[in-house]
């Protein structure tokens, strides 16, 4: 079963930035966006480029590497067929936590 | 007739495709299903090439993935259809389980790589040229391979020397009969490419029969054995001799199939069900293997399907393509050779252009080789089979035609064969102002892209000389740099995010969020605010990302003159870090490898050198030769103007990379001819090239003027950057900015004095505001976690930390 996991203060992600996280042994990306907070996976599904150095825009990041683009919502890559795993994300009293979707929490339960 | 199974495509090529879209322009409810054997969505087969020059697959796209979800076109990739019962209405897939029911289905599956039974062609090192997967094999083995032969000089065979030729792999072609391209090139022009080949340095033997692929000590290919006895060392054998139609799914379920699959004049086979298109095709006798006749047969077998009333009888293709052969263009349609032939030869230049008639002077073929002047208007009379009284004159006039005096009719682009009716129909009704718009709307250009001279002129046509709607910085929001420099005047806006909420740019997809940063930083120096946000990772850490997610450290090295010092610095940190490489770089400069993001602060205060910029939009270097200080045959102090000029500039971003040189005399040892500024030192005085580039594209710089002394050559170069910095388009490098506005255009006002001075008065105000040494942030960074993820240590020498591991729901 997926738990929620504090991961860090709120204020350690700047606005419209990213940074990455270890959850239980799977690195995520956690953006602040104008309307909230996303987090997904942190690797690219083409090179494995870290999103979370990517620009972000009010509802997508674009990946360093080659700027493959993906909605931070849904996961799905603008203009491409891939897709990256979403989280579930929200800051209570300035601390930012963390689910992973369900897809990983076998992940959770093994680390 | 139809019930819900609807239609059926076999085969995701260039043919499959096609029938797709024809199908769909007219009748857009039809279920369609298309089945890609290959684990690709539809790409462009025909510039194959092009993923052994770096680039990928999703770049040869026939269309984004997302049309075939707004035209309700199920994909399916990486399956085969196994065996087909038309009479049941049923295909089955590779798995054996799955089947899927239609009441048409159509054959796109294209052919095969034909590969002639040599002996040893089946051992290692011997590929074929035909997908992305013979590609890549070709790619991995040129790397390491000392020689290449292409088996095959036809289209396919010279497109994969001229690939592994410019990927620097030694290469042979060897070719059966006396002249490459036989079936398109008589024996003249076939001479003409010689020059080209030879430039190359692709090795050409004609008539030699391959009869055996020789196997080396290690099993591999290391040679090739002729029938006249010779032999011909190589480690990479490429076999590209032609094509095989695919037809055994249509022999396998009775269908009529000699060369191809039979079809009539309405493109059904011998069972009424199916239908088929393309190279595996054959009709009339005839199969054809390029574009342009397959999508005249996807158009008829898409009326077949939906549209049987206004079915009318497809009379054949006249083979026609626009295509580059060795780097050359090369016009071809109809026949190549006939009774009476008229030929305009121009051996010197390297161009040929023939016209192939009837006695009575109907058109029959055109071959037009480096001069490509005039190809619509020829293969539109080859096509309609005009009669011309005077072929001479016809060449001479096409030579001179513009895109005006086109019919309707003539095909523009091959590819995706569209005429120019359809393209001056779109511009019009559709208010088109920009090519990119025209080629998205149409797809004409959207393929080879050989075509979109034709497609701008046709737009210049429509808009009456008006200028094409500007490129846009922000293409989201279509604000071009003039609307947002307005905007940033009007308003005094000092950051991105003012101007986001101002004008929604930069909001949607985030991509012109540097632009925009740069072009506010550019025209508010003294008041701009950076924010990150707005800027790609390399500016927000001051470092080059790597493919691995390291980065890159460059310390500033003026004039590429370092000291014992500095070096012993450079070899210290190399070890502290454990850093993997150590690099020389193009510019001048030791770069240092492999360098974590945490690591970067500590890098750069053990290296105490500050930034060399080499991560960004901004001037990189100056390099330098000795000059006078060492050389014999100096004739100016390049290393002292080289180190000046680059304290002058630096720190300065720019629209695109600037590189610059300063050289000591012609002989250009340190390569100013083709930087984007560049100082080159003559008998008394010093000339200012701008404008040169050695990277993707090469091109030696404009000569922008000679003066006298090194302060008036360093000056005008700043006078140039500045005038570059305020009219360049975000990512024009000055190459492109040169040919743009035109070198007498940049003349008149870089050598204007009085604009001279102005440029001079923003440059010295942009320089005072600009960061000489960004590094310095190690120290004060511009956020707590500027250099660091959520969990890295602080003091960013270990990576295994992890998250802390709370368990506890929020709520």
């Amino acid at each position: 079963m997926s738990v929620w996991t504090r991961i860090a203060c709120a204020e350690d992600v700047p606005m419209l930035e990213g940074r990455s996280v270890h959850v239980a042994g799977h690195q995520i990306a956690v953006f602040r966006l104008p309307g909230g907070w996303a987090a997904t996976d942190a690797r690219c599904p083409h090179k494995g480029g870290p999103l979370q150095d990517g620009i972000v825009a009010d509802s997508c990041v674009t990946c360093p590497l080659h700027q493959r683009r993906f909605d931070l919502r849904s996961g799905a890559q603008i203009g491409g067929p891939d897709t990256i795993e979403v989280h579930e994300i929200e800051e209570r009293d300035g601390a930012l936590w963390v689910r992973l979707a369900e897809g990983r929490a076998d992940l959770e339960d093994a680390a | 007739m139809f019930s819900t199974h609807g239609i059926l495509v076999v085969g995701g090529g260039i043919a499959g495709q096609a029938v797709c879209e024809a199908v769909r322009a007219r009748d857009p409810h039809v279920p369609l299903t298309l089945v890609c054997g290959e684990d690709h969505l539809p790409y462009d087969r025909v510039r194959l090439g092009a993923l052994l020059d770096g680039g990928s697959v999703e770049d040869l796209r026939l269309r984004p993935s997302d049309w075939y979800e707004d035209q309700r076109v199920m994909v399916l990739t990486g399956q085969r259809v196994r065996a087909l019962d038309p009479d049941a209405g049923t295909a089955t897939l590779d798995d054996g389980a799955t089947v899927l029911h239609y009441d048409r289905v159509v054959l796109c599956t294209g052919s095969d790589a034909l590969v002639p039974p040599l002996e040893g062609s089946a051992l290692p090192g011997v590929e074929v040229f035909r997908d992305p997967a013979d590609c890549a094999a070709i790619l991995g083995a040129a790397r390491s391979a000392g020689h290449a032969a292409v088996i095959g000089g036809g289209l396919l065979g010279l497109e994969a020397a001229y690939a592994l030729a410019k990927l620097g792999t030694p290469t042979s072609v060897i070719h059966l009969v006396d002249r490459l391209m036989e079936r398109q090139l008589d024996a003249p022009a076939a001479a003409l490419l010689a020059p080209a080949i030879a430039g190359l340095g692709v090795d050409v033997r004609l008539q030699h029969a391959t009869t055996t692929v020789l196997a080396g000590p290690d099993g591999r290919a290391a040679g090739l054995q002729f029938a006249d006895g010779s032999r011909l060392a190589c480690d990479l054998v490429v076999v590209a001799v032609g094509i095989r139609p695919h037809v055994g799914l249509a022999r396998d379920c009775g269908l009529t199939v000699e060369r191809g699959v039979v079809v009539d004049d309405h493109l059904v086979t011998s069972h009424p069900r199916v239908l088929a298109v393309g190279e595996c095709a054959q009709h009339r006798g005839v199969v054809h293997g390029i574009v342009a006749p397959i999508q005249d047969q996807a158009r008829v077998a898409a009326d077949t399907l939906v549209a049987p009333d206004r079915a009318v009888a497809y009379p054949g293709s006249i083979p026609t393509a626009k295509l580059k052969v060795m780097g050359v263009d090369l016009v071809t349609a109809g026949a190549a050779e006939g009774e009476r032939e008229v030929v305009v030869a121009d051996a010197a230049a390297g161009t040929y252009r023939k016209l192939v008639t009837a006695p009575d002077g109907t058109v029959l073929g055109a071959v037009l080789l480096g001069d490509a002047r005039g190809a619509e208007l020829l293969m539109d009379a080859v096509r309609t089979g005009r009669v011309s009284e005077d072929p001479l004159g016809l060449l001479a006039e096409a030579s001179q035609a513009t895109a005006a005096e086109l019919p309707d009719a003539a095909q523009v682009c091959n590819c995706n064969g569209v005429c120019k009716g359809e393209i001056v129909a779109a511009i019009r009704e559709r208010g088109l102002g920009s090519t990119q718009e025209v080629v998205n709307v149409t797809r004409a250009g959207a393929g080879c892209g050989s075509c979109k001279p034709v497609v701008t002129e046709l737009l210049q046509i429509e808009r009456a000389g008006a200028a094409e709607e500007p490129a846009y910085l922000c293409p989201c929001r279509k604000q071009t740099r003039e609307d947002i420099a307005a905007l940033v005047r009007e308003k005094g806006i000092t950051r991105v995010s003012e101007l986001s909420e101002a004008c929604g740019a930069g909001r949607d997809c985030g991509a012109c969020k540097p632009g925009l940063s740069y072009l506010i930083e550019e025209r508010q120096a003294a008041t701009f605010r950076q924010e990150r946000h707005a800027k790609f990772i390399n500016d927000r850490v001051h470092a080059n990302i790597q493919h691995d997610g390291t980065f890159s450290v460059v310390p500033r090295i003026r004039g590429g003159v370092v000291t014992s010092d500095e070096l012993r610095r450079f070899a210290d940190v190399a070890d502290k870090y454990e850093l993997p490489m150590i690099k020389i770089t193009g510019g001048q400069r030791i770069d240092l490898l492999g360098v974590r993001k945490e690591q970067l602060p500590a890098v750069w205060e053990d290296l105490g050198m500050p930034s060399g910029y080499a991560y960004a939009k901004a001037v990189r270097t100056v390099k330098t030769c000795v000059g006078t200080q060492f050389c014999r045959f100096g004739l100016g102090d390049a290393i002292t103007v080289g180190i000046d000029l680059e304290s002058a500039m630096e720190g300065l971003h720019t629209p695109h990379k600037v590189k610059a040189a300063v050289t000591g005399c012609p002989r250009n040892c340190a390569e100013a001819y083709v930087k984007d500024i560049g100082l080159v030192a003559i008998e008394n005085g010093w000339e200012i090239y701008v404008g040169g580039a050695a990277g993707a594209s090469v091109r030696k710089g404009d000569l922008l003027a000679t003066v006298e002394t090194a302060e008036e050559a360093q000056r005008l170069a700043l006078v140039y950057l500045q005038y570059y910095r305020e009219h360049g388009e975000h990512l024009e490098r000055t190459y492109g900015f040169q040919e743009r506005l035109g070198l007498e255009a940049i003349q008149a006002v870089v050598l204007d004095p009085e604009q001279q001075a102005a440029l001079l008065e923003r440059f010295a105000i942009a320089k005072a505001a600009c960061d000489p040494d960004p590094w310095r942030e190690r120290r004060e960074p511009v956020h707590p976690k500027q250099f660091a993820e959520l969990d890295s240590d602080p003091e960013g020498l270990d990576l295994v930390a992890m998250a802390a591991a709370g368990v506890e729901a929020p709520r």
